[in-house]
């Protein structure tokens, strides 16, 4: 499924991070996986969270540069060999990856964020393979 | 040595008389060439008629940079561009630089008043005249190496930057004078000593600096570290580049080419003439010039004049070291630089209002420039690389424009402080 992750742009420097849950977590959002992407001066904060466009007006009225991106959401069995599976999928479509993570849900499965080069047809591709991948 | 003393020692009466003289012919000469100026004129009623010596130049409109912008590039110039041997620029207060077009007459004045200002400075012609400002457009670098030459002295055109093969030249090829910016002078004591060569073993006995503020103390590190005599020359491009004025070796004050340059102070809120010796604006009309003639130009320059005779026998008024700015702009490593120009890069690339701070340092005697922009929605990407590039892409636009590297810091939102509204965009911490 193709959901809205939420990003924020944040200078590499203490309480950042700090400051953008803290905002969130009193606004009643929770915060279902996330990664950050840094480099030496500044880094971004992609998340998925339950209410996107609510996580995005609290953070705005707080002044951060915000923007939502379509990403895709895969379910994966959380076993040895499930992502290799799926990334082997993608490759053989020419489906190029900007980034990519993941979180378990449980000890079956698994959830992994994909930001691919063609949202639409990764998806497209994800379900016709929907069995080998399961 | 006085190069030309008839004029430099002229007495006060005689100087005024050619003054006048010259003033009411290019008053004459910018009505009936450059529309520009018969459109101020008109605007404040005058005619040439009604300018009939130096105490009526009180009556004339002033120019500024936004003048020259207007016409840009060569909408200013009284002559045909066939009569245009050169032009030269420098920043102007957007994208677009300040041009000034130079006659073969204008150049030859421009030889003459860096000629007579080397003299000032105590250089003749047995000397070696190592010109390390930069060729090209700058006026700094080409201003000296004709006066130099004007001269007789040897001029070593090695330009701006490439320190140790400077430093070597000054070895071997045994310079006696080096033109260069106060700021780049300290640079090159600091490689000096890393290169383990002692500055007494060299044959520096002069620099000519210039392009650039620096104070009383800087003059006093230079001179110490160095081993020469310290001498501040100023000038414009707008009014012919440097040679305007320049310390003799009394070091009391910048002897102003007169006969050439006709100076005013002014207050720069009233816009009222302020008697010698008051603090204000530094205000000049060329009365001689002819690619482009400037009447009541705005140098933005904060400075004082005096009248006396000097200790060195020339009757040219003197003008003080330059204190400041009535305006916003910062000179960086002898570059100016606007406030504005950034802003417009940084508008061409968002289309709304950007937020940034530029930050100037002195690293070990070298200006640094950092730009702070905040990372605005229309900015801000998802990915790393698109970020990465347009950082890139803000410091290859910002360096092209001003022609100074600058290291371009992105930011979030509301990190520059804003007061009453208005964002502050400089931070100079230099320490003069």
């Amino acid at each position: 499924m193709i959901a809205k992750q939420v990003s924020v742009f944040l200078e590499n420097k203490s309480g950042r991070l700090n400051e953008v849950t803290r905002i969130l977590g009193e606004a009643g959002i929770n915060i279902s996986a996330f990664c950050i992407a840094d480099t030496s001066d500044f880094g971004v904060l992609r998340m998925i969270v339950p209410d996107p466009d609510k996580a995005v007006e609290v953070l705005k009225a707080h002044f951060f540069s915000v923007r939502t991106t379509p990403v895709v959401l895969m379910n994966t069995p959380n076993k040895p060999g499930a992502l290799a599976r799926a990334l082997q999928v993608l490759s053989d479509e020419n489906i190029f990856i900007e980034y990519l993570y993941a979180f378990s849900m449980n000890e079956d499965s698994a959830v992994v964020v994909i930001r691919p080069s063609e949202t639409d047809r990764c998806v497209d591709v994800l379900t016709r393979h929907t069995d080998d991948l399961g | 040595m006085i190069w030309n003393d008839s004029i430099e020692c002229a007495p006060r009466a005689d100087l005024e008389r050619l003054q006048s003289e010259r003033l009411m012919e290019t008053v004459s000469r910018v009505y009936h060439g450059v529309p520009a100026y018969r459109r101020k004129m008109q605007e404040a009623g005058l005619v040439p008629g009604d300018i009939r010596g130096i105490e009526d130049l009180a009556k004339l409109p002033f120019t500024t940079k936004g003048d020259l912008r207007d016409n840009y590039p060569f909408g200013m110039f009284t002559v045909p561009m066939s009569e245009i041997v050169r032009v030269h620029a420098s920043s102007g207060t957007t994208g677009k630089p300040t041009v000034v077009g130079y006659t073969r007459k204008d150049l030859h004045t421009w030889a003459e008043v860096v000629t007579r200002s080397l003299c000032m400075a105590g250089v003749h012609r047995n000397d070696v005249v190592q010109v390390a400002y930069g060729y090209g457009l700058f006026t700094g670098g080409l201003g000296l190496h004709y006066g130099t030459e004007n001269l007789g002295a040897t001029v070593i055109p090695i330009s701006g930057g490439n320190t140790e093969k400077q430093i070597m030249l000054m070895q071997d090829f045994g310079t006696t004078v080096i033109a260069c910016t106060p700021s780049y002078a300290l640079f090159l004591a600091e490689v000096m000593r890393d290169m383990g060569i002692a500055p007494g073993s060299l044959k520096l006995k002069t620099g000519i600096f210039g392009a650039e503020p620096w104070s009383e103390n800087m003059r006093r590190e230079i001179e110490q570290k160095l081993g020469l005599k310290a001498i501040d020359i100023y000038g414009l491009s707008e009014i012919i580049g440097p040679g305007v004025s320049c310390e003799c070796e009394e070091q009391a004050g910048m002897h102003i080419n007169e006969d050439h340059f006709l100076p005013e102070i002014i207050d720069p809120q009233t816009l009222e003439p302020l008697p010698p010796g008051e603090r204000g604006e530094l205000v000049f009309t060329t009365i001689t010039k002819e690619g482009i003639p400037l009447i009541r130009y705005r140098t933005r320059d904060l400075t004082r004049l005096t009248y006396e005779k000097c200790v060195c026998g020339r009757t040219l008024a003197r003008m003080e070291k330059c204190f400041g700015r009535s305006d916003d702009m910062l000179i960086i490593r002898g570059v100016n630089v606007f406030p504005s120009q950034i802003e417009s890069v940084l508008l061409e690339m968002s289309e709304t209002e950007p937020h940034y701070l530029l930050i100037v340092e002195r690293e070990g005697n070298l200006d640094t420039l950092r730009l702070m922009v905040e990372v605005q929605e229309q900015f801000f990407s998802d990915e790393i690389k698109a970020l990465e590039a347009l950082r890139r892409k803000i410091t290859q636009k910002i360096q092209s424009t001003l022609g100074i590297s600058v290291d371009v810091k992105l930011v979030e939102p509301r990190t520059i402080e804003r007061t009453a509204g208005k964002a502050k965009r400089v931070i100079d911490n230099r320490k003069f």
